[in-house]
């Protein structure tokens, strides 16, 4: 798991001595940058406000331990480029995989057929590249390190989940590893790259019982080298899952109704990634789709919650230098003391508002259009001893470890699942709590947060899906207390 | 021979003495239409193209894809799956198909007609859907109105024999629709599906979304209880893809299936019976071969409520002791084949959706689920979802609820079921979906 730390700290660090530039490991550049101007040209021959280019050079490896044995281990590479033309209230989109100028120029013109442009005329674009600043340097690339010793670390994981305990019956890990160098440049003259190498690793055990199986998961991410395993021991990450597994054998069925939920540091940042998170990303907004629309300057939350959207957060699973549209990440306040500050954006909604440059456009990949997305998304810490909060809970469930979730951000319902929890009784951690998930109403459940620990902890890696398209984010929260959230269990 | 099937063969013909290559190379096209307020919103439309190498020597396996078909690139992903196999664990079970001698079906999966379709047509075909859906005075607003279509095509090769290709063309239009306002807004979806353009039912979209959001309006969080419940066709495909998965042969022999050891017991209530048939020209997930090459075969999995038998590929099969039911699928070009179903189905019937509510009598219906992901255990069977419906009442839909969760476990829902409905409808899933009614789950609210 992440270490406890403030976020503030972790931004300044990312501008003050840890600075490192991206020339190192920023190799020839992707398509050459006369190329570039000139497909952006083509792109607007017809017409059309605005154009651009993304491209991007993709390689991951993924090695996978399931049933005591190294059943996968798969690389893959995908290069491509993805233009668009924006005209009107139209954007017109093609992607190749041809990096050549003339499959460029084809896709440049499919693009520009797509936004159906009217007009036309010649447009001479000059492009300035912009120096980055990634917040995630590289000590060791993934690639650099023998697939040898990537399979140990899975071998490792095995055998020390499996010495856990007799019950385990299953264990199964992943390593993966992905390296995605990208630059796009649009017809405003931005030219920018970046180089993102990501690691992931996770455990998943199985134990069986009388109540017949339960399962454990524990995972890492960061967007660091192999070095991230100097940090994170997978032997650790292997017997925490195992305990999860082991723990649950002996849980009761949850509760079904409401309750008091305490929610331990670092797990349940997917709470705030649901409840409101979704709802403030501004293309929800502009349709009028999300319960936080038209609310900027109220009081939509307790004043103890203080929400933020930072993609600069060195090394955290959702850093980035700079988004997928080529503007450099930042730190972004959405609520501060419980008042709605502002929307997350991306080129298309700001320009639509007059905004400066936003920070929030990201995509899948080259095939994709980008659209508004989270980064790092965090609830900074209050004053509360975490210990008191539970002391001061008569009855409840605390959540040591959450899941995923989902949300309808029409009408604000968003659900998300536990994976470790247990009763409160009399202020006291009882007994475990089998799986399941909770739901509630995002405004109300930041109205009901009332209590919130000075423990802040960033959690688990997360892939966020949003209309088909997943990326990676982070989430962090510090020990809080939600007065009220509905617990769907069995136990009546 | 297709273009493609040339490329897959070219790949195995690289290969060397002392192992076996299987080559997977595949091609869509995509339109992708979005359309808001009388304006198309944004128009994708590209070719996308890519291979995935199987390499097997010594019984290890290695894989390797790469988006691109440029031999070069192709050569890379040979090597890189062959150097790859060197990392695996040896096992005897560990191989690739070889042909089993099963006929492929004559399935009629591709319309030609869609790639005569002009994009002008589909865009008015976004326009007139989000128009209709528009008209109706309830509706506030429409967050999209979509079409999208592909046209995809498969080759695949094997220095063991197997050679195979497949194509299928599908187009849909789907759109979302909101009624009410503010905080008591409520959204729902309507689509149509169909192989062509010509087979769309746009009314049937329009309708669906507005009736969906607008039934929700007014919905409330009522108390937990215990009662029966529900589920609309959409949900009991997703519920059939959860017990599905719990099926694979694979997870058997791993011990992470809730069905392990159970084959021959009865696992769900008599004349249940489920069944994978990919060689359902009906079906969306219609397929002729499955991603191993074998041809595509009907499996029943369940017979009037006794487990008869798991889906298997080729190496689990192989593992198992027992032949493959071509059950291998991949994600795409990116994925080395894994168990799976396609075609999922419950045999139905006879009662109307109507006729079912009337026999509940008092529960909820079912009308979308979240949170299947974070709420569903396919190894333990722990069942805990959010769901969107109406209480039932007396055999007829009553109030509106939001913001309440069901639970139970698979196991206990199979033995359960206490109506199975005659509306069987190939949704755009690899399950089917029909009315399906549960004598008792746990409803959590306020």
């Amino acid at each position: 798991m992440a270490d406890p730390r403030a976020p503030g700290s972790v931004a300044s660090a990312a501008r003050g001595s840890n600075l490192a530039l991206m020339t190192p490991r920023n190799g020839p550049a992707l398509v050459d940058e006369a190329v570039v101007a000139g497909v952006l040209s083509r792109a607007l021959a017809t017409g059309g406000d605005f154009a651009e280019v993304f491209a991007e050079d993709r390689r991951g490896t993924a090695v996978s331990l399931d049933d005591g044995r190294i059943e996968d281990l798969s690389t893959g590479r995908e290069l491509g480029a993805g233009i668009r033309v924006i005209s009107g209230e139209t954007t017109g989109f093609a992607h190749t995989a041809d990096l050549s100028e003339r499959g460029l120029l084809a896709a440049a013109e499919a693009a520009s057929g797509a936004a159906r442009g009217g007009g036309g005329g010649v447009r001479q674009v000059a492009l300035s590249r912009y120096p980055v600043v990634t917040p995630s340097p590289v000590e060791v690339l993934p690639a650099t390190v023998a697939k040898a010793d990537k399979v140990e670390l899975l071998r490792r994981a095995d055998a020390a989940a499996r010495a856990s305990g007799g019950s385990v019956r299953q264990v199964s890990a992943s390593y993966s590893e992905g390296r995605r160098q990208l630059m796009v440049a649009n017809s405003e003259g931005l030219l920018a790259s970046d180089d993102q190498v990501r690691v992931r690793f996770a455990v998943s055990v199985v134990a069986s019982g009388d109540t017949g199986m339960q399962t454990g998961t524990e995972s890492v991410g960061a967007t660091m080298g192999f070095e991230m395993f100097d940090r994170h021991d997978v032997d650790g990450m292997a017997r925490a899952a195992a305990r999860r597994a082991l723990l649950k054998l002996q849980a009761r069925p949850a509760p079904s109704g409401t309750l008091p939920v305490v929610i331990q540091r670092g797990s349940g940042g997917v709470l705030f990634h649901e409840a409101c998170g979704h709802g403030l990303e501004a293309d929800h907004i502009a349709k009028a789709v999300s319960v936080f629309a038209g609310r900027v300057g109220e009081q939509v939350a307790s004043p103890l919650v203080t929400l933020v959207d930072d993609g600069t957060m060195n090394h955290e699973w959702g850093a980035l230098a700079i988004d997928d549209e080529g503007h450099p990440t930042s730190r972004n306040v959405l609520i501060q003391d419980g008042v709605l500050t502002d929307y997350m954006w991306d080129w298309l909604r700001a320009r639509k508002e007059g905004r400066p440059a936003p920070a929030n456009g990201r995509r899948q990949s080259y095939q994709h259009l980008p659209m508004v997305r989270m980064t790092n998304t965090f609830v900074l810490g209050g004053d509360e001893d975490p210990d008191e909060i539970v002391r001061q809970t008569p009855y409840g469930v605390y959540v040591a470890q959450l899941g995923g979730g989902q949300v309808n951000t029409t009408t604000g319902d968003f659900v998300f699942g536990m994976t470790e929890a247990y009763l409160i009784e009399g202020g006291k951690l009882t007994e475990p709590i089998r799986d399941a998930n909770l739901i509630g109403n995002g405004p109300q459940v930041l109205r009901d947060i009332d209590a919130v620990g000075n423990d802040f902890a960033m959690g688990r890696p997360g892939t966020c899906g949003k209309q088909g398209q997943g990326v990676p984010v982070g989430m962090g929260q510090p020990t809080l207390r939600v007065r009220a959230l509905t617990i769907g269990g069995t136990a009546h | 021979m297709s273009e493609l099937l040339e490329l897959a063969e070219k790949v195995v013909g690289w290969s060397r003495s002392g192992e076996t290559v299987e080559a997977y190379v595949s091609r869509g096209t995509e339109t992708d239409i979005h359309v808001y307020q009388g304006s198309v919103e944004s128009l994708s439309s590209a070719t996308s193209a890519g291979a995935g190498v199987r390499v097997v020597a010594h019984g290890r396996q290695g894989f390797a894809y790469v988006g691109s078909l440029e031999e070069e690139a192709l050569a890379e992903a040979l090597d890189e799956a062959r150097d790859n196999a060197g990392f695996a664990s040896p096992e005897p079970w560990v191989g690739l198909p070889v042909p089993d001698g099963t006929s492929p079906a004559l399935l009629d999966l591709w319309r030609e007609e869609l790639a005569g379709c002009p994009t002008a047509d589909k865009v008015a075909a976004a326009l007139d859907l989000e128009r209709q859906v528009r008209l109706d005075r309830r509706i506030t607003q429409v967050e999209t109105a979509r079409w999208a279509d592909v046209s995809g095509e498969m080759a695949l090769a094997s220095s063991l024999g197997i050679s195979a290709t497949d194509r299928s063309t599908a187009c849909y239009l789907t759109v979302a629709a909101v009624a009410g306002e503010g905080v008591d807004s409520k959204e729902a979806y309507g689509y149509t599906v169909g192989r062509a353009p010509s087979e769309l039912v746009p009314a049937r979209a329009a309708d669906d979304a507005v009736a969906r959001a607008v039934r929700l309006l007014g919905a409330a969080k009522p108390r937990s209880a215990r009662l029966a419940v529900v589920f609309e066709p959409r949900v009991t495909a997703q519920l059939l893809n959860l017990i599905s998965s719990g099926l694979s042969g694979e997870r058997v022999l791993k011990g992470t299936s809730l069905f392990a050891d159970r084959l021959g017991e009865v696992v769900a209530v008599p004349g249940f019976t489920l069944v994978d048939d990919p060689t359902n020209e009906a079906a969306w997930g219609a397929s002729v071969f499955d991603d191993e090459g074998l041809a595509c075969r009907r499996n029943t999995m369940v017979e009037d409520g006794v487990l008869k038998s798991f889906l298997y590929d080729s190496t689990a099969a192989r593992r198992a002791g027992t032949s493959s039911t071509a059950n291998a699928v991949r994600a795409g070009y990116k994925s080395a084949p894994g168990v799976g179903a396609r075609a999922v189905y419950l045999v139905p019937g006879t009662l109307s959706a109507d006729e079912v509510l009337a026999q509940v009598g008092d529960g909820l219906l079912v009308q979308s689920m979240s949170g299947v992901h974070s709420g569903v255990n396919p190894i333990s069977g722990d069942f805990s979802v959010g769901v969107e419906g109406l209480l039932v009442e007396g055999g007829a839909l009553g109030a509106p609820v939001r913001e309440v969760t069901i639970a139970s476990s698979i196991q206990r829902m199979l033995q359960g079921v206490v109506a199975v409905g005659a509306d069987l409808d190939w949704l755009p899933s690899s399950a089917a979906g029909l009315t399906l009614a549960i004598s008792e789950m746990s409803m959590s609210g306020a």
